[in-house]
């Protein structure tokens, strides 16, 4: 199924929960935050919110910056 | 050796014993980040939120990089309504990253000045979320006291514009402000050019300066670093020391009795 991450179109399994995702594009959970459809996703959820074609999910992460 | 005690400068619920913090930005490299942080003895350091790069999804996290004993403070830097500043606070805490967050609401996108009204406007609303809100704003005497009264955790005036290391453009607002807002700590966030600009700056009374570009950015970032814990160590003790009184007549520090005169033949 396809659904948009980040702003980029992406096909993923059937059924995918965050956490699979986050597992398969090799993204570390520490200090990451998820956003599906425009809402936080809380970490306690990630391996129980299954994604569905069409969603857009947000993976966020701390960069450097200072202002 | 006798330096005037100093207890911890407090913002919300934390006490931080360095009153330098510093922000991660424009470094060379990670590596030198990470050994100017330690150099620079700094307690706080701020950082930004992005999207995961996912070129490079493996990419170590930059809270990788910093140390384990130091706190981390999420900045909304980029955002423009105040609803989007809510959303990186409620992100940040979402990450697990606490409820102290940086507010930053550009109004200029040019000279970085930050919305005076949407900066009291989001401020409000972050307080209310129960956020420890530090809180970037014009160098407004005014506009400081509205903020503390509003329940900023410490109120951050801007020495100049951001990244510009013009240092304290005017220095008499900053210690206007600190006259007005006496509850929470003022922070002198962005500007700051040299080591000599953050000493003054606390030497004008504030509580603790905020720092990045002049560190990332000099020729040597981890020297730099510590000359400004330096300069804002002699800056705070010059503070608590009590400076004199200018006088416009100099006054002479040898005695007035007993000077030596050459003979000269009558």
């Amino acid at each position: 199924m396809v659904i948009t991450i980040n702003g980029e179109s992406s096909t993923i399994e059937h059924g995918m929960t965050v956490s699979g995702l986050l597992n398969s594009l090799g993204v570390t959970h520490q200090a990451v935050a998820v956003m599906v459809e425009g809402a936080i996703v809380s970490r306690e959820q990630f391996g129980h919110v299954t994604l569905q074609p069409g969603q857009s999910v947000e993976i966020i992460r701390f960069v450097g910056g200072g202002y | 050796m006798s330096i005037c005690p100093d207890g911890p400068v407090k913002i919300g619920p934390y006490a931080f014993h360095s009153r330098l913090f510093v922000g991660t930005g424009k470094y060379m490299s990670d590596a030198i980040m990470q050994e100017a942080i330690t150099a620079s003895g700094t307690e706080l350091v701020t950082v930004a939120l992005r999207r995961v790069d996912l070129s490079q999804p493996k990419k170590p996290s930059l809270l990788e990089a910093l140390p384990s004993s130091v706190k981390i403070l999420p900045n909304t830097a980029g955002c423009h309504t105040v609803q989007d500043a809510l959303l990186v606070a409620d992100i940040a805490r979402a990450a697990g990253i606490g409820d102290l967050i940086k507010l930053e609401m550009i109004g200029d996108n040019e000279w970085l000045w930050p919305d005076p009204i949407l900066t009291l406007e989001a401020t409000k609303r972050l307080v209310q979320k129960g956020f420890a809100v530090m809180v970037y704003t014009s160098p407004d005497p005014v506009l400081a006291k509205h903020l503390e009264d509003e329940g900023a955790a410490a109120v951050m005036p801007l020495g100049s514009p951001i990244g510009s290391g013009q240092g304290i453009v005017n220095t008499e607002v900053i210690g206007r402000i600190k006259e007005r807002v006496t509850r929470v700590p003022i922070v002198v966030d962005a500007g700051i050019g040299a080591a000599a600009d953050a000493a003054m700056a606390m030497e004008l009374g504030a509580d603790a300066v905020l720092i990045n570009t002049a560190i990332a950015l000099a020729q040597d970032p981890v020297a730099m670093a510590q000359a400004m814990k330096w300069a804002v160590m002699a800056g705070r003790q010059g503070f608590l020391a009590g400076r004199m009184t200018k006088q416009w007549r100099a006054s002479a520090s040898s005695p007035a009795q007993g000077q030596v005169r050459a003979h000269v033949p009558s």
